[in-house]
Order: C-alpha cells, then structure tokens, then sequence
C-alpha cells in the first residue's frame, strides 16, 4: 500500500507543478458560478427552493464537465510515460501494473473531488446567501457531490485504458475527445432518434432502458433526476427515465469505475516497455 | 547458484532474430561487461532479464526465480539507456518516491543523492537537468537498498571521467559485497579494467564470454612491442630487429603471443643500443573487432 501512496503522491505532485489542480478547480468553479447565476431566474416560478434548483442545473453541468475534467487529466497517464521513457524503470520495481494504476486513480481522483468540492461548494454558498429555505437541497448537493466523484472515478479509468490502447499522448488525446463527443454528446442523441423512429415500439420498452442506464453520463443524470422531482422536468429524456429504477442507475455509477479500471487493467497489461 | 542464468536464450522480433541460443551465468560478486554494435541485442537481452519483455524459448532464472516475478524484481536494481524522469519532480521528490516503491525509509534519499555528486542539485527540478545529472540520478535509484543483481544499460554515458571513476569505484564496493553486475558499455576502455567478464554479442550471437585475459589468448591478435633506441642507434636496431621505424628514434614490432618471449630476449640482447621497451598487448577494441566480426550463420 506504500508504494501504491508513493505514486499518488508523485503524481499529485506533478498534476499540481502543471497546474492542473488550478485548472481542474478553476474549471469547475467557473462554471458553477455561472450556473448558480443563471439559475436564480426561475426559482419563484418553481416554488422549489434555491439549493435544489443550483444541484438541478449542477446536475446537467457535471453531465458534460466531470468526464471532461477527467478524461484530459487521464489520457497522459500511461501513453506519457511510455513517451517519456520513465515506464521500463517503473516496471522493475517490486509493484504490480494494477497498482500503479490504483496510485494514479487516487491522485487523479482527489484532484477531481478538490475541484468538484470548490465548484459546488461555490454554487451551494451563493445559493444558501440568497434563499434561507435553501438547506432543503443539502441532501440532493450531497448526491450530487459523491455520484460526481462516481462519475469522474469511471471516466478516469476509462481514460487509463484509452492511454493504455493508445500509447501515445496525442493519440489518447485524440481519442479520449471522441469518446466524450460519443458517449456525453452523441450517445443521447442517437438514442433520442432512434425511440423516435421506433415510436413506442420494443426498443422503446426493452432496449432504450438498458442502454441509457448502461452509460455512466446518463445513469448519473437520471439518478441525480430521479431523486428531485423539481429538474425532472429540465431533462429532454427525464419522461424516458421514469421506466428506470433508481436503484439500476445507482448500480450503473457503482460499477462503472470498477468496470473502467478492469480495462485499464487490461489494456495495460497489453503494454510493452 | 549464480545470480543469472540464460540458457539457450532466443527473442525474435518479427522476422529478425534479436538473441539466438545466448547461455551464460552470473556468478554472486561477478561484473560482466556486454559490449555489441548497436542492436547487437544487448538491452533485448537486458529486458528479457528484468521481465519488461517476453522471450521466445530458452530458460533464464533471475535469483532462483522467473524473470520480472516480484521476487526477482525486489533484489534487482536497473539503469535504462538513456534514463529519463518526470520534469517536475525534483531529484529528492523522485527518489523518495524510489525509495517508498521498494519499502526503503525515505531518509535515505540526502545520502544516496551526495553518493552520486547531486546533493547541491536535490531540491531542483529534474526539469533543469543536464544529461549527465539526469544519468546520476539514474544511478542512485539503481543503488536503492541492496540490489544482489545490478543491470546497467550504458550507465556511464554522459558521465565525465572522474565521475566515472567514482562510480565504477561503487560498482566495485556493490560487487566485493556479493552483487553481479551485468552492464553495457561503448566505452571499452573503461570496461578493460573495471570488469571480470567480457561477453561480445553481434547480430544477437554471443561470440565471445570469457576474462580479457582469455579472449587475448583466444584470438591469439598480434602484440606490438615499441624499441625505443639509443640516440643514432636505430638504424641498427631496425636492422638486427625488423620492423618498422617510427619518428626516427623507435622501430615498431608486431608479433604473435607465442613469440613474445623470443622477440624481446632479441631485443634485451642488443644491450645498450636500446633505451626502452614498451610491450602492448592487442586492447579490447581489437578483440572486440576480431570477435565481432566472426563468420555470422
């Protein structure tokens, strides 16, 4: 377990000498700022109180910016070492692949909820300042913070194994772009076309479920959804996610990260000095 | 038991054959040089010892154990070919890091740093390294705890001489205490003195493994053997020696191993027409050459 610490360590440390603390932070907090701005305007007309409105809005933000956030700090980890040259000589210490793995993971991961912590934390204070009643929405900011960290732990797995595949940086940047447009973006929108063109038909009823619970973006929105009635209206697909137990969805976030690490794990295996 | 065992080892990459059927052992204690043109097959076979890379057949056991096993790795210590580190760590960041990987308290890392020269160094980015400091750094990871088996691509490269002298002073310390050391060098004069072993690859064919001693009397090179004579007296030296004269006061010998003994006997034999002698027995680059270039199949 030492050495799995000593890697956390180095590499929060490098991660903080490149700024990348700093920008992770900054990211967040900008956009939770902006969000919480924004999204005073409806408040009164929702009846519902300020915090539960922010984590709503919070809500469709980390959808897009968490895996962001998290793959750009991941797709280096491998395919930068083996660039480097550093990756043979740590491969002759006494350590196994999975660990060093695991000891990246926890820096990457502490550097996601520091950033997600300050960001929503921000959001949370200006929504609090403005709405006394505001403390209502402390268990939905709750949910919120640690399905986050669920989230990101999943996409920064998956970038692992993108930067294990790829083997060099510029290709798992490359890569670990596409996946966010497929999977964050394109994902929803070919599910979205496709119940249209089945129009209630078996896909609709058997296969759409599965296939929105089984991507780590939507299970963590619907989840996030399900559990506050208020934003269930915000949500395009939200109808759809009614059809979806919380409990799967909750299941889905579990396991991604583990799921995402398994490949890690095996497509670093597949690398070769 | 040696430390090393390679047995029938073979590696192709693709269609090239990178090792074919290499054997030796290294014994506990024992420094062993591999010297080979560039991809002769020397950090292939380095590689293979650490587990960083799969062999085709043939057998190597690294301390009784699989190569790369963690059992292996714990007890043995290397130094890659142009060793690299994250820039941003500085030296004492990175080898406290070394240090907790194998279990070792992280004090240590002050004195391993001073060991190597880069105390004044330590608190500075590798970042703003030179080569020569980055190699050091190198070196004192490979001296993390106490490696029973040291391999060493081209550790001395980017060294400068009197750095190189200290460290293979602490090879010496390392080996007198039971360590082998396999190491890699184009430097070959250094290697001569500082090595019990020489093992030649070329085109991944171990064509030599044996002490300098021996591989001289393998390859049976001619010697040199330089007269120098008395002043106006090398006409006569070079007429009743042969050879050839050189700037007009020495005359050039060469011969066999053999005739060693008999040349110089003719030489002592001309009395005071001779001033002094030097005898140069054919260097490791003539060896090198001689092995290197035997008939590949």
């Amino acid at each position: 377990m030492n050495a799995v610490l000593a890697i956390s360590v180095a590499e929060f440390r490098i991660a903080f000498r490149n700024r990348w603390v700093a920008i992770a932070i900054a990211m967040m907090a900008l956009f939770s700022l902006v969000l919480a701005g924004a999204g005073s305007a409806p408040t009164g007309t929702l009846g519902a109180d300020r915090l539960s409105v922010t984590v709503a809005s919070l809500t469709s933000l980390a959808v897009y910016l968490v895996p962001l956030v998290a793959l750009l700090m991941s797709f280096d980890a491998i395919a930068g070492e083996v660039e480097r040259g550093t990756l043979s000589l740590m491969l002759t210490y006494p350590l196994g692949r999975f660990e060093i793995l695991l000891g990246k993971f926890i820096a990457h991961l502490l550097i996601l909820s520091l950033a997600v912590a300050i960001g929503y934390g921000l959001a949370a204070a200006a929504a609090i300042w403005s709405d006394p009643r505001a403390s209502a929405g402390f268990p939905a900011m709750l949910r919120l913070f640690w399905t986050s960290l669920l989230l990101g732990g999943a996409f920064v797995a998956i970038g692992y194994a993108i930067s294990a595949l790829a083997r060099r940086p510029g290709a798992a940047a490359g890569l670990a772009i596409a996946l966010w447009l497929v999977m964050i973006v394109l994902y929803d929108l070919g599910l979205l076309a496709a119940v249209v063109a089945d129009d209630g038909g078996l896909f609709t009823t058997a296969v759409f479920p599965w296939l929105l619970v089984g991507n780590p973006a939507d299970a963590f929105r619907l989840y996030n959804l399900a559990a506050s009635e208020a934003t269930a209206a915000a949500a395009g697909i939200g109808a759809a996610a009614h059809t979806i137990p919380p409990a799967h969805a909750l299941a889905s976030i579990l396991l991604w990260p583990l799921l995402g690490l398994g490949m890690a794990v095996l497509a670093f295996r597949k690398v070769i000095p | 038991m040696p430390n090393l065992t390679l047995s029938q080892l073979t590696k192709a990459f693709g269609a090239t054959c990178a090792l074919r059927e290499v054997s030796f052992d290294v014994a506990p204690g024992e420094r062993i040089a591999i010297l080979g043109h560039n991809g002769a097959g020397k950090s292939t076979l380095m590689k293979i010892v650490l587990g960083l890379i799969p062999h085709d057949s043939g057998r190597v056991e690294v301390l009784g154990a699989a190569p790369g096993d963690r059992a292996a790795r714990r007890q043995v210590a290397y130094l890659p070919e142009n060793v690299a580190f994250h820039p941003a760590l500085t030296g004492l960041e990175q080898i406290r890091t070394y240090l907790r990987l194998r279990g070792e308290p992280v004090s240590a890392a002050m004195g391993l740093l001073e060991r190597v020269g880069l105390a004044d160094a330590a608190r500075r980015r590798i970042g703003t390294y030179s080569k020569g400091m980055r190699q050091r750094v190198g070196l004192a990871q490979a001296l993390i705890g106490k490696p029973r088996l040291l391999v060493l691509d081209e550790p001395t490269s980017g060294l400068d001489p009197v750095s190189r002298r200290d460290f293979y002073t602490t090879l010496d310390g390392l080996a007198a205490d039971g360590a082998s050391i396999l190491l890699s060098s184009h430097a070959l004069t250094e290697v001569e003195a500082r090595t019990d072993r020489i093992v030649i690859l070329s085109k991944g064919v171990m064509v030599a493994n044996a002490s300098l001693d021996e591989l001289r009397l393998q390859a049976a090179l001619p010697i040199q053997m330089h007269v120098q004579a008395r002043a106006g007296a090398v006409e006569k030296v070079a007429e009743s020696l042969g050879g050839t004269r050189f700037n007009g006061a020495r005359v050039n010998l060469t011969c066999l191993p053999d005739q060693k003994l008999s040349r110089l006997t003719q030489v002592t034999a001309l009395g005071a027409l001779v001033e002094d002698v030097d005898v140069i027995p054919p260097s490791l680059e003539d060896l090198y050459t001689h092995f290197s270039k035997q008939v590949q199949p």
